[in-house]
């Protein structure tokens, strides 16, 4: 470990670091005696539900705390400099020449009226360097976070570019300076699957090149642990576990770790096979007062001595410390994540009954065309859905998916094309619709937050959608089958939590005892922890009704969780479409590759191979939409002709030059099945 | 945002609070008076004694006596209830009239939105006045044509907000949801959106209340309010204009009452939109 001239360690060192708030009640601590220590160079990953004080930390180490937020005690050094004791004009220096935070929302971190370059070379003018060479050094800056073309980049505004880009931009910005600590706070949160494992891969190839302590902060232990070297597991203020990323995440000692390792359905995963295990109750709020361990009204190893004693942070192996009484009963390296062990990702007809046997056609979708202004979003689109079937829709941001799935609904633009339920044609226009075919289609919004009346309670939303939808059932018991505390009923929106608005939504849905339901990004506004609960509960009601479901995501694993057959679109069409397990595992569609590839790279190392860049603006011309990132690009061929629609084993359809032979498949193929350990008391019967 | 949920209550800042203070005691103020009046003013504001004309404030008469030797104080205090008598209705009719219409015009959008707001369109460029006196032509003068004129001339403005805020709030999924499960448009205009532009409708009525006062105010004193002879604010500027040199007070006692109780509802506006705004 190399030192300072002063004798402390290089890097980022935190020692008993006490935040509180000042609040109506008094002074409510957010973070409690956290200490940590980051080499330069090194990756340290602190993760953990929001309100767990990850987000207080990360301003703490600023010193961005909020007016009514202090250090209460500990100290913060980097490189030997105490930053707690510097004065304000000292402050202001050392935030400019060490210290660099990436936020999570990069569009609100760039100035929307100015172009990228100068934005840029403001920060370098700063830091003395001429007018022209700072519009020398803006490409450079670009070129270095991997983005195509900087010189057309920099003379853009910020909305010009994607989420992703403007990330890149925000980092570009943030390496300028040289830090010598770089804050990462979710920085992928809300990008898509393929986007994020681009900005992750970039922030792991620059890692060395920047040579500063890097903190990422995250609610995913996934993406932590696969760009860490070091992990520290938040909870209620508490550091509770900390250890390398691999240690922690394929050996966890701490109950909660385990359970959030336990929340996430891994790719291939199918509801079918395992339940997920939510982890029930919610984190303390700051300054909520917990004599003994804070995870132990959720935990299920709690006993007497939990509740009044707060576990010591103990050594629990080589670098890796638990805060736990009894992390040597919970000792399951099997629960955690393995990514050494492949198994057969399976096909196995039990495993997804309406798979194999095809059931009787509910929705019929037939060459669907949806166009806002001149640009195609959905473009001759055929799809089906059975009878108590849930089809998942796979596919980046911008795919049409959602398009896609407002049409089924009735909302959205109009177009060509047909959609029928049980043969009879479905009108495009909601307004159209009979109250029977109402009732029969429903949906389940993104955003938990704006699909509720905000001024409505519980109740009034339930019984208005009962009433309209003529459910026979009280608002009280639509209420518990959604797994909702009957108190919650008079509660508005604004009190509840977003997995609660979630489950009010889905209630709402089921309302009228609908045929199909269409869920668009229902969890995708979620944190793990409570994404577990709600897909659950989509999972059970699905099970207890029949009902057919419309599944949405960008992420593959909870695609492949739900549904029993998987579409994936790309740019307005459909390339890969057939039993989840099969379009998974392959053959399929190199972009389905890509997918899995980017899902999966997230339990492992990061992978080398680069699809490119997603080029922004939709192709006109003939040839295949993927045919500019595909890496099995057939020159000549796959940029001048359209692909054509391939056939596998029947019911399984990919859009692709390559014959069904050259497809590729899993090289690794995928862990699936029962996961034995934490969550195995929890099993269903019925699985 | 992942933003650290906390406690932190959003208190008032005091120069809100303070300011709402002095609005309130205004307006509460002027509202006593214009319906004790009888029982506060000094004199009767129609008695004239001609022995004492254009006396100046002093002990006799605390605001000095006008043309006719009529108390100025005594008509200032009597002055405020034709005001309140039209100002009020006239702001009560311009919002629910503005807000239905805004209301409508944003929930169903496309032609339905095109043709009210071109409607509005033309009722705002078509000034006022010239309204007001058509309609005292037509009709002679009455509390009730000042209020349908004031009104009137509001609820393009009304509508304007309520129809932005509506636009907001109709993308929204919860009115998605709605559309979804079939609920009739009246339900989705007066049940869904509604209570959520609740506020911009508060907003919009508390301004409009202090714009009505100042139009009451100034129809009289073109002579298209009260009829002459009357305290009525407007109408006494008007009437005395004419000695402003000699007896400054008989034109500034009514022009303070109205600028007063003007400032003290901008005041009241100001604070609670601050205060809703916020929340």
């Amino acid at each position: 470990m190399t030192t300072t001239p002063d004798g402390s360690a290089a890097g980022l060192t935190v020692e008993g670091l006490t935040v509180a708030y000042r609040t109506a009640r008094g002074e409510a601590a957010a973070v409690t005696g956290m200490s940590f220590h980051v080499a330069p160079g090194e990756t340290y990953g602190l993760v953990g539900e929001s309100g767990c004080g990850k987000t207080t930390l990360s301003r703490a180490l600023g010193r961005h705390l909020p007016p009514n937020g202090a250090v209460t005690s500990g100290r913060v050094r980097l490189d030997g400099v105490d930053v707690l004791d510097l004065a304000p004009a000292d402050l202001r220096k050392w935030r400019a020449t060490s210290l660099a935070v990436v936020h999570q929302d990069a569009g609100s971190s760039l100035d929307p009226t100015m172009r990228v370059g100068p934005q840029l070379a403001e920060i370098l003018r700063l830091r003395g360097l001429s007018r022209a060479g700072a519009r020398e050094e803006v490409p450079r800056m670009l070129a270095r976070v991997r983005l195509p073309d900087p010189a057309s980049i920099a003379r853009r505004y910020p909305h010009q570019l994607s989420g992703g880009q403007q990330q890149r931009v925000v980092i570009a910005a943030a390496l300028t300076a040289r830090p010598r600590l770089l804050v990462l706070d979710e920085p992928t949160t809300g990008l898509d699957a393929t986007v994020e494992r681009e900005i992750l891969d970039l922030i792991w190839m620059l890692r060395a090149e920047i040579g500063a302590a890097v903190v990422l902060i995250s609610h995913d232990l996934g993406l932590v642990g696969r760009l860490c070297d070091r992990v520290g597991v938040l909870y209620g203020g508490h550091l509770v576990e900390e250890g390398n990323a691999r240690d922690v995440l394929a050996a966890p000692r701490h109950p909660y770790t385990s359970a959030l390792l336990a929340a996430v359905p891994r790719l291939g995963e199918s509801r079918h096979a395992r339940r997920l295990a939510a982890i029930s109750g919610h984190p303390p709020a700051a300054g909520e007062n917990v004599a003994g361990c804070p995870f132990a009204p959720r935990c299920a190893l709690a006993d007497g001595l939990c509740a009044r004693t707060l576990p010591r942070l103990e050594a629990a192996g080589t670098r890796h410390e638990v805060r736990c009484h009894h992390s040597d009963r919970l000792y399951h390296p099997s629960s955690a994540v393995d990514v050494q062990t492949p198994a057969r990702l399976r096909d196995d007809p039990g495993l997804s009954p309406t798979a194999a046997d095809p059931a009787p056609e509910l929705l019929q979708i037939r060459g669907l065309t949806r166009k806002y202004g001149r640009t195609t979003v959905v473009d001759d689109v055929s799809l089906s859905i059975g009878h108590g079937q849930v089809l998942g829709l796979v596919g980046e941001s911008g795919s049409g998916k959602t398009t896609l799935a407002r049409a089924v609904a009735g909302l959205g633009p109009r177009g060509t094309g047909t959609i029928s339920l049980d043969g009879h044609a479905l009108p495009a226009s909601l307004r159209r619709r009979d109250a029977r075919t109402r009732r029969r289609v429903q949906m389940v919004f993104q955003s938990p937050d704006a699909s509720l009346n905000p001024s409505h309670t519980v109740r009034t939303i339930l019984a208005r959608a009962l009433h309209t939808l003529r459910g026979s059932v009280s608002p009280q018991e639509l209420a518990a089958r959604a797994d909702l505390d009957g108190h919650l009923l008079d509660s508005r929106p604004d009190r509840l939590s977003g997995g609660q608005k979630q489950r009010v939504a889905i209630a709402r849905a089921f309302a009228g005892e609908p045929d199909l339901v269409v869920c668009d990004e229902p969890v995708s506004a979620l944190d793990v922890s409570v994404q577990a609960g709600v897909l659950q509960l989509l999972s059970d009601q699905q099970r207890a009704t029949g009902t057919s479901y419309l599944f949405i995501s960008h992420d593959l694993a909870v695609v492949g969780y739900l549904a029993d057959r998987v579409a994936v679109m790309y740019r307005g069409q459909i390339v890969d479409e057939g039993p989840a397990g099969r379009v998974l595992q392959g053959p399929h569609h190199p972009y389905t590759a890509s997918l899995v590839a980017a899902s999966l790279a997230r339990l492992g190392e990061p992978t080398e191979q680069d699809t490119g860049m997603v080029q922004p603006g939709r192709p006109t011309g003939p040839g295949c939409r993927f045919a500019p990132r595909c890496p099995r690009r057939i020159d000549g061929l796959c940029d001048s002709e359209n692909p054509p629609v391939r056939t596998e084993g029947g019911d399984h359809t990919v859009r692709c030059h390559l014959g069904i032979g050259d497809l590729p498949r899993r090289a690794v193929p995928v862990t699936i099945g029962v996961a034995p350990g934490a969550t195995e008391e929890k099993e269903d019967p019925s699985a | 945002m992942n933003a650290v949920t906390l406690p932190v209550r959003h208190a008032t800042r005091p120069r809100f609070r303070v300011a709402l203070g002095v609005g309130v005691v205004i307006v509460v103020f002027w509202a006593v008076v214009a319906v004790l009046w009888p029982h506060l003013a000094p004199y009767d504001p129609e008695l004239q004694d001609p022995l004492h004309r254009f006396v100046p404030p002093g002990a006799g008469h605390l605001l000095g006596t006008d043309q006719f030797g009529r108390d100025t104080l005594s008509r200032m205090l009597a002055g405020a209830r034709p005001v309140l008598q039209v100002a009020p209705p006239a702001t009560a009719l311009a919002v629910i009239a503005g807000t239905l219409v805004g209301l409508i015009a944003g929930t169903h959008g496309g032609l339905v939105d095109e043709i009210v707001m071109r409607v509005l369109d033309a009722v705002v460029v078509f000034p006022a006045i010239i309204a007001a006196v058509l309609l005292v032509a037509l009709s002679g003068r009455s509390v009730t044509i000042l209020v349908l004129v004031i009104a009137g001339s509001f609820v393009p403005i009304v509508a304007r907000s309520v129809r932005a805020a509506t636009l907001v709030e109709r993308e929204k999924a919860y009115v998605e949801a709605a559309r979804l499960r079939g609920e009739p448009s009246w339900s989705l205009m007066l049940r869904e959106i509604l209570p959520n532009v609740v506020t911009t409708v508060l907003v919009e009525a508390t301004s409009r209340f202090g714009d009505a006062i100042f139009a009451a105010a100034t129809l009289s004193f073109l002579g298209l309010g009260q009829p002459p002879g009357s305290p009525d604010w407007g109408a006494s500027v008007s009437d005395n204009r004419l000695w402003l040199q000699l007896a400054p007070w008989t034109v500034l006692a009514p022009a303070l009452a109205i600028a007063s109780l003007v400032v003290g509802m901008a005041l009241v506006a100001d604070s609670l939109r601050g205060r809703w705004e916020a929340s």
